[in-house]
């Protein structure tokens, strides 16, 4: 009985709302008519981070805010803005940290930098070692 | 086999455990708006409920520097932030609100219950005023001069310990 009325009432349980009840922003999930902008749309909107959901591109969210930023971003592209108008606008806001795309800066640049050295010691000590065989070879 | 030959695997194994660390103890990080010390942008939104003016740039020019309260009647840290709005307002702060997609009648009852600090709350329906201001969730709160420059952001719930800090702020950009 009591474990009758422990289902029923875990089924009852609503979870907990913490998000609002209002309708998405106009162009959250509707397209451009121009399909050459939504295009640029969303190309754009799949590099851009989702804040409310951090590993997610805004393009891939149903947060209401990731709605809210691609409604943005359409408008945007609808009023002739160019993609990397756009990102900049954002990133004007929340920092490098709302684009996915990679770009070299004062704190990434070892990322970059550290497998071209990586790749110019393996061919120093590969030609190193090649030579030395060489030598061995004609010796 | 030479002590040299393990470096390579050593290091593997450091950023192997290094990766792991990360992904296990990794934070949802708070993300700070980049507006800072920048101007508040022009904007105008309707009142969010009867009885209450909508807010514009316009109202947080001139007088005293002003709080810019982002915050929703569906978030549940704006309950708990509720009672120190109401300690800044006693202290004489204006504290404009900004209700993040919210419908008037949700606006009137949290007021109804959890007291009203705000001479006036703006409705925006779709973020739009959050992102322009760099804002990543509910509740905000940014400290803006009477020049109507963004000079401070307080990010999650004022709890009771904020209280004299924000205070501090609003006195040291007046």
């Amino acid at each position: 009985m009591i474990r009758l009325l422990l289902i029923a009432l875990a089924l009852v349980t609503a979870p907990l709302s913490a998000q609002d009840t209002m309708p998405p922003a106009p162009y959250a999930y509707t397209q451009l008519e121009d399909p050459a902008l939504e295009a640029k749309a969303t190309e754009l909107m799949s590099t851009l981070r989702c804040l409310k959901c951090q590993s997610q591109a805004i393009n891939d969210s149903d947060a209401p805010m990731a709605g809210d930023m691609r409604h943005q971003v359409r408008t945007k592209i609808l009023a002739g803005e160019e993609p990397e108008e756009i990102r900049a606008w954002l990133i004007d806001r929340y920092g490098d940290y709302v684009s996915y795309q990679p770009a070299v800066s004062s704190t990434t640049w070892p990322l970059f930098a550290i497998p071209v050295f990586l790749i110019l010691i393996a061919l120093f000590v590969l030609l190193r070692r090649l030579g030395k065989r060489r030598q061995e070879g004609a010796a | 086999m030479r002590p040299v030959f393990f470096i390579p695997l050593a290091l593997f194994l450091f950023f192997a455990g290094l990766a792991g660390y990360m992904l296990v103890n990794g934070r949802f990080e708070s993300v700070p708006s980049h507006m800072i010390d920048k101007p508040l942008p022009e904007f105008s939104l309707p009142p969010a409920v009867d009885g209450l003016p909508g807010a514009s740039r316009a109202n947080f020019v001139g007088g005293e520097p002003k709080l810019l309260n982002v915050w929703a009647s569906w978030c549940l840290p704006c309950i708990a932030e509720a009672p120190q709005l109401e300690a800044l307002k006693e202290e004489g702060v204006e504290v404009i609100g900004i209700a993040i997609r919210d419908k008037p009648e949700d606006v009137a009852d949290f007021l109804n219950r959890y007291g009203n600090p705000y001479t006036r709350i703006g409705a925006d329906d779709i973020s739009q005023l959050q992102i322009e201001i760099g804002a990543a969730g509910v509740p905000e709160t940014f400290v803006i001069d009477a020049q109507g420059n963004i000079r401070h952001q307080h990010i999650g719930d004022i709890r009771a310990d904020d209280v004299p800090r924000l205070l501090q702020i609003l006195e040291d950009v007046r």
